[in-house]
Order: structure tokens, then C-alpha cells, then sequence
């Protein structure tokens, strides 16, 4: 099942809506990355709030994901881990070191646009 | 001698008594005699200075019950009654600091003091007395052993009760400030009450759309590495969840728990005590306390 990305302002965001096999996740990270730079976004979210299950393939390749976005220029943020599923990770040892958390779509963008102020704006955009 | 005595019954009790013919006997003989056994019951355990908890009154109150309900369970066989009125003594005395030691050592008392009038009564048929034992020794036994069980499992109960209480008592999930919850630990964390912990500070991260957690540790005198692991994961656990967590109050020994385990210190926040913590999550939210004195002081110069 495809993961659709919609652009808003200067982030994209990809709402997951289903549980992803390894090769969605994989066509999600390619599309996201590529997109990054065809809209010239500044901040990414990914939405994971209907995962109940993020295995160490589906963790890997999101913080996979976020660091390929970072290289390309852009900050990525993952949103709405339930807490289940965030006991079940750590207990896995799957953390996502490096890759910027938050709790749900709200907190994403109030954390991309304290994250993406710092750089320079385009005075039109207000 | 009680080979011996085993031998005597095996042999002669078909011809004589049957052991509950000899049981009736017995029992008829306690009748009798309650008011003196009984006294003489009571005063042992005064001299062995058993039950320093209760007077002088309600020993022998207490006594009297379970003399009757000793004999009672002697007559008919049945433990029922008495082990019944042996949770309820528990549950009377239990709270008083009576020790399991007391409780065992009274039954033995009085097994010891009716043994006595036994052998007082059939002193010259030395026979008889061999096969009263023999009916009376079993008894007696099962009788003490259902006392002392009913007295430790209503111990047990007791301290898993508490445990219960203290378990719902003691972790609360608060929130001071908008997004910025306090969880105060106090008391022992083993790792059952570990992971509802964690549980319970996840869920309530969420529904207070919560940014900063202080954890305060300080009453929490000591972990094992399992419950500092635990510590760990659920700081990580949190930050999944898009929340700092920060830890104050943290014990010498505790410090030691988690440099043993190695922790990554790069993941934990730590501060001294509750109002470090408290203060630091109101600079990570944005929030600066200002005596109102001061500011008043500022605005006229």
C-alpha cells in the first residue's frame, strides 16, 4: 500500500495509513527523498500513528530515511509513536538515535518550525 | 516408645476401645475439667511470656475459645470451625505484633498442658494412657498444624494486601505546569511496579500531551540494575514519544547502580533535586518565573 505525501507550505508530510511491508517502507523512504529536493521542503514528518508493530527492519529504515532527508538538506521528524509500541522499541533496542521525535502531527510542525526558523526565510512568506 | 505404643493399639484396641470410643473419653475429660485446664493453660503461657501484646483478660479470653474449639475439633474431627476461628484470631492479633513464634508456641502449650492432665488421670493403667496418646497425639497435631497455617496464611495476606495498597498508593502522574508532568517515586521498585510505571507515565505523556517529565527518584533508597535498566528504557521509551525526561534526585548508590550498567549518559538528563529538575523543565518549555517584587522593581526605576 502506497503512503501518500502531501505537501504543506514548506514541509511534506507522509501519513502512514496501514501497517507497510518492508518493501512500502523502502518505496516511502525513495519517494520522500526524492521529493525533498523536487519541492524544496525544508522539514519532513513522517506519521506513524497507526503502527502498532515497528519492527527493526521498519526502525532502520525510517533512521535511514531521516539521515539520507538531513543530507539532502532538510529536517525530518517522526510523530505519534504509540506508547506500546515506543516500550516495545526500546526494549528491542531500537531507539532511533539521531532522529527527532514527537507526539503527534501538532508537535511535528511546532518543532520543523522552531527547527527551520534558524535558517533564512523568505520575508515574503511573512 | 511410640513404636512401642503403635504396636500396643494395633494389637489390643479391636478388643478394648476403638479409637473413638477412646477419642470420647478423652473429650469428656476436657469437659470436665475446662475451668482448671484452662487456668493452668493460661498461666503457662503468662510464665513462657507468650502474647506480651495482649493482657492479662484477653489471654485468657482468647484462651478459653480456643479450649473450646480445641476440644470441639478433638470431638467431631472436623477442622472447619477451627480453622476458621484460627483466621479470625490471626486477623485480631496480627495487627497487635503478635509473632508467628507466640501463635505456634500457645498451641504447643496447651497440647502440652492437656497431655499432662492425660497422663495425671491415667497414671496407673499405663496401658490406657498408651492408647489415649494414641488417639489424642494425631489429633493434637493436626489441630497445631492448622492453627499455625491459618496464622501464616492470614500473615500472608496480609502483607500481600499491603502490598496492593502500596503499589496503587505511591505512583502518582502529575502535571505542574502545562506539558510538564512530575513523577514522584517513593519506596521500593521491583520490577513488577516498574513496568506499571512506565506504563502508566507513557500513557499519561499522551494524554497530557506532555513535552517534559521530571522523574524524582528521591525516595528511592536503592535499585537493582534491572529496575536502572528499566529506568533507562523508559526515558528512551519517552523520547519516542516526543518527551525529555529528567531525572532528579538520584541516591549515591543508585548513581553507582547506573554507571555499572553502563548507562549512555548522552541520553539521560539528571538534576540535582526536584526544584533543579523542576527549573530546568521550565527552561526547556520557555518558562521563566519572575518574583513579582522583582519585576515591580524593574518597571520603576
Amino acid at each position: 500500500m502506497q503512503v501518500p505525501i502531501l505537501k504543506q507550505g514548506a514541509y511534506l508530510i507522509a501519513s502512514i495509513q496501514s501497517a507497510l511491508s518492508d518493501a512500502d517502507l523502502m518505496q516511502l523512504r525513495d519517494a520522500l527523498v526524492a521529493k525533498v529536493s523536487t519541492f524544496r521542503s525544508r522539514g519532513v514528518i513522517v506519521d506513524v500513528t497507526v503502527l502498532d508493530v515497528m519492527d527493526s527492519f521498519a526502525s532502520r529504515t525510517l533512521r535511514d530515511l531521516v539521515h539520507m532527508i538531513q543530507l539532502r538538506g532538510a529536517t525530518t521528524v517522526i510523530v505519534g509513536i504509540q506508547p506500546e509500541v515506543a516500550f516495545a522499541m526500546v526494549q528491542l533496542g531500537l531507539t532511533l538515535e539521531g532522529v527527532a521525535t514527537a507526539l503527534d502531527l501538532e508537535e511535528g510542525l511546532a518543532y520543523l518550525d522552531l527547527k527551520t526558523i534558524k535558517k533564512v526565510s523568505n520575508p515574503r512568506d511573512g | 516408645m511410640r513404636k512401642n505404643s503403635d504396636h500396643h493399639t494395633s494389637t489390643r484396641s479391636t478388643v478394648a476401645h476403638t479409637p473413638d470410643q477412646l477419642l470420647s473419653e478423652l473429650v469428656a475429660h476436657l469437659r470436665q475439667n475446662r475451668t482448671q485446664l484452662r487456668e493452668e493453660w493460661a498461666r503457662r503461657i503468662t510464665e513462657a511470656q507468650l502474647l506480651m501484646a495482649m493482657s492479662k483478660e484477653e489471654i485468657f479470653a482468647e484462651a478459653t475459645s480456643v479450649y473450646d474449639n480445641y476440644v470441639e475439633a478433638l470431638e467431631t474431627g472436623t477442622l472447619e470451625a477451627l480453622q476458621a476461628y484460627s483466621r479470625n484470631l490471626s486477623e485480631r492479633i496480627i495487627p497487635r505484633g503478635v509473632e508467628t513464634h507466640e501463635v505456634v508456641g500457645i498451641v504447643l502449650l496447651l497440647r502440652d498442658v492437656l497431655a499432662r492432665s492425660l497422663f495425671a488421670k491415667y497414671q496407673g493403667d499405663f496401658d490406657k494412657l498408651n492408647r489415649i496418646l494414641d488417639a489424642y497425639e494425631p489429633a493434637a497435631n493436626r489441630i497445631a498444624i492448622t492453627v499455625a497455617v491459618g496464622f501464616v496464611q492470614e500473615r500472608e495476606r496480609t502483607i500481600r494486601d499491603q502490598q496492593e495498597a502500596i503499589r496503587e498508593l505511591s505512583t502518582p502522574v502529575l502535571q505542574v505546569r502545562e506539558r510538564l508532568l512530575i513523577l514522584p517515586i517513593i519506596g521500593l521498585i521491583d520490577p513488577h511496579r516498574a513496568r506499571q510505571l512506565t506504563e502508566q507515565l507513557l500513557r499519561a505523556i499522551r494524554t497530557n500531551r506532555a513535552k517534559v517529565v521530571v522523574i524524582d527518584i528521591t525516595g528511592v533508597a536503592a535499585m537493582d540494575s534491572n529496575v536502572a535498566n528499566h529506568l533507562v528504557l523508559t526515558v528512551e521509551a519517552s523520547r519516542l514519544l516526543g518527551a525529555t525526561v529528567i531525572v532528579t534526585g538520584l541516591s549515591p548508590e543508585i548513581s553507582q547502580t547506573l554507571v555499572n550498567i553502563g548507562v549512555d549518559l548522552s541520553k539521560m538528563n539528571t538534576v540535582g533535586d526536584l526544584q533543579g529538575g523542576i527549573e530546568e523543565a521550565e527552561r526547556l518549555l520557555g518558562y521563566r518565573v519572575v518574583s513579582v517584587r522583582d519585576v515591580a522593581a524593574i518597571q520603576q526605576p
